[in-house]
């Protein structure tokens, strides 16, 4: 969205070969977040992949997501509950062709409710997808790790915006 | 506070319409690109939609869509897809809408884009569309050119570029 100096970058990195990232000490000062990763994972090319997010460093059962994923010849949907991460994004994509992904966190530092996310996942030589992800938290959220699962890693660009709505 | 969310260039059809639209000499001074899109087509064809080409080249790209109509959601490929048009099977005066979101753009690996387009009708024939398009190029992207699969866009289809930085 065009929100001129109210879309700030809050922090980026390039990883490479790392099982996960986590932006810490998130400032409160904004309203919304916007996460940009393009990335590949160490599974490249092996089926549709997703990335997993944790906020504030909960690895409880307090997370779930709900997918709408189209591969080019299917278009399916999906669910996780009571999960210890939300699914979301595209993570795998052949050498050199990163994946896009796109995760929008409303009103992440508010005290009152639990955290939605919204997401847009791209892999061209895989599938692409939208999904809803759930933290069943009522906390601000201050931190946020992303990461592939297991011993997979993630090599790329990770961008962390702010959006202020004044 | 840096301003990190910058309009590069717009473009706005005029009344004699525009068989595509043209971004050229691109910075490389962002990080991504954003086009805001609002699009029309003079045409009565089913399956109209803006192609994308990135510096002049149509080759080497491919996409994967997830489509709903309303009924049913399905799913498949069409190179260089971004959006579905508005056209004259539609809604008077109704423009579709797309927005695409092009990452690393200057940089030397191939280049991916995220795509999600609709158009509405008050009727079937409505549409919303998402897409994972790629361009297998490491070329830096330096033109953006978006074309009508069939005919011409009308007077008063818009197209705003943006250019977003990380730092």
């Amino acid at each position: 969205m065009p929100a001129g100096s109210t879309y700030t970058p809050i922090a980026t990195t390039t990883v490479t070969a790392q099982t996960s990232y986590t932006f810490s000490s998130i400032s409160s000062s904004y309203t919304d977040l916007v996460l940009v990763v393009t990335a590949k994972n160490s599974n490249a090319g092996s089926g549709a992949n997703n990335w997993r997010i944790q906020f504030n460093g909960d690895t409880g059962s307090n997370y779930s997501d709900t997918f709408l994923t189209g591969d080019g010849s299917t278009a399916s949907s999906s669910r996780d509950s009571n999960q210890a991460e939300i699914y979301w994004g595209a993570a795998n994509q052949a050498s050199n062709s990163p994946s896009v992904s796109i995760a929008h966190i409303m009103n992440y530092a508010n005290t009152t409710t639990n955290k939605t996310i919204i997401t847009r996942g791209n892999s061209a030589e895989a599938f692409t997808c939208a999904s809803i992800g759930l933290w069943r938290s009522t906390a601000a959220i201050n931190s946020i790790k992303i990461y592939a699962g297991g011993t997979t890693t993630l090599t790329g660009t990770l961008t962390l915006y702010g959006i202020a709505s004044a | 506070m840096p301003n990190t969310f910058e309009l590069i260039a717009s473009s706005t059809v005029g009344s004699g319409g525009a068989a595509n639209i043209d971004f050229t000499s691109i910075p490389s001074t962002y990080t991504d690109l954003q086009l805001f899109l609002s699009l029309r087509v003079n045409t009565t064809s089913l399956g109209d939609q803006t192609l994308i080409s990135f510096n002049g080249s149509t080759a080497s790209f491919s996409a994967r869509l997830l489509i709903g109509n309303g009924s049913a959601a399905s799913s498949t490929t069409i190179a260089r897809y971004t959006m579905p048009n508005g056209n004259t099977d539609v809604t008077a005066s109704t423009f579709s809408s797309g927005s695409i979101y092009i990452p690393n753009y200057a940089g030397s690996a191939n280049k991916s884009y995220s795509a999600d387009g609709v158009q509405e009708n008050n009727a079937t024939g409505a549409l919303a569309i998402l897409t994972a398009g790629l361009w297998s190029n490491t070329a830096a992207i330096n033109q953006i050119t978006l074309t009508p699969n069939a005919g011409s866009y009308v007077q008063y289809s818009t197209a705003y570029l943006y250019g977003v930085k990380n730092t």
